[in-house]
């Protein structure tokens, strides 16, 4: 399903959007290429990079808003990852933490294992979110839109849904260089739980 | 032997730190569940695998994560468990019920119930197995290797050991 107008941009452009608007807001990024590209693009303490358990970004990003409340959690999420944990949106329109935003970058391909399809392009992940409950649901493809729905939702109570519809294209960006541990060590503490 | 109280099984945990509950239910679990529940401690989950994750979720903003489900749900949670747990050093406290002990328990449950330590020896998550009067022993020493070794650490629940909701 294509964008009705509009320029698409990469995931690595939405990226860069995303990250020229978050100030010091934790980030739980998915597996994959997600993780390698926002190391590449914003490296910062913040940001928690999953280099296994597909599926699972959401639900650490409701665990940590449930354990932050007062601390504003974002997601990077993909396409792949959100029909994997798909329960898991059920778990977040119904908890309905306001604290969350949830950033899905649809590019309706699994990119990381070679552009395989997936069913994103058949289902409006969009669509489900609403019935599941968040709060606000935005679709957007176009940078400026991305940025204004971003800055909205962060500003704002959620949970929120924004998706990305983003390109295939893929950024030459090197493997998650730090060690998972120290990956958690450095996430808690730009947290506070050091 | 006497059954440990769901309300006494709940304060151990809580004496022992822990502070964030989520999990998917089991009935060998139910007593435990409706305790924290009540008491507004209880976050449910949809599936094991989103349990663990969302465990983790909390360590990393500061809570002492336990996650309830029934055995069979370890084969849901295996792969988050192994890819983001084992590797990043997030701890949490596993309480599972031991489905399928001794082969006494319906046909879906055989396999994991006689096959659940082996596959948490393969994985190198430590376990013990709770009576009434080890309890207290054993949670001193999930604390430890929790805090120690910032690994998942399992407590496997045999029926009767808590007392559930229908007895």
């Amino acid at each position: 399903m294509q964008p009705e107008e509009g320029v698409m941009q990469s995931r690595a452009q939405a990226m860069h959007a995303l990250f020229e608007i978050l100030g010091d807001q934790p980030v739980i990024v998915c597996n994959g290429f997600p993780s390698r590209e926002a190391q590449k693009i914003k490296d910062r303490a913040g940001n928690f990079y999953m280099i296994g358990s597909m599926g699972a970004a959401a639900s650490i990003g409701v665990g940590l808003a449930l354990a932050k409340p007062d601390q504003r959690v974002v997601v990077f999420d993909g396409d792949g990852n959100v029909l994997m944990g798909m329960g898991t949106l059920a778990t977040i329109g119904a908890l309905r933490p306001k604290n969350l935003t949830h950033v899905v970058f649809d590019n309706e391909v699994y990119g990381t294992t070679g552009n395989q399809p997936s069913y994103s392009r058949i289902v409006r992940l969009d669509h489900v979110a609403k019935a599941a409950g968040y709060a606000t649901v935005e679709r957007v493809w176009e940078r400026e839109d991305i940025m204004y729905e971003f800055k909205d939702m962060l500003a704002n109570d959620g949970p929120h849904f924004l998706l990305i519809k983003v390109n295939e294209q893929i950024e030459d960006a090197d493997r998650v260089a730090l060690d998972p541990a120290d990956i958690t060590k450095r996430f808690r503490e730009a947290v506070g739980q050091g | 032997m006497a059954v440990i109280d769901s309300d006494d099984f709940v304060k151990a945990l809580r004496d022992t730190g822990f502070d964030f509950f989520t999990g998917v239910p089991d009935t060998i679990l139910g007593g435990i569940i409706e305790v924290l529940s009540d008491r507004r401690l209880y976050t449910p989950s949809v599936r094991e695998d989103e349990a663990v994750a969302m465990a983790a979720g909390a360590f990393l903003g500061g809570k002492i994560p336990a996650v309830l489900m029934q055995n069979s749900g370890l084969g849901n949670a295996l792969n988050v468990l192994m890819s983001l747990h084992l590797i990043y050093r997030i701890p949490c406290l596993l309480i599972v019920s031991w489905r399928g002990f001794e082969g006494k328990d319906a046909p879906e449950h055989l396999v994991m119930g006689q096959t659940m330590p082996q596959l948490m020896d393969a994985i190198r998550i430590p376990y013990r197995t709770p009576a009434p009067e080890t309890l207290v022993d054993d949670l001193r020493w999930t604390a430890r290797t929790f805090m120690d070794q910032r690994v998942p650490v399992a407590l496997f629940l045999k029926k009767g050991v808590v007392k559930a909701i229908q007895p």
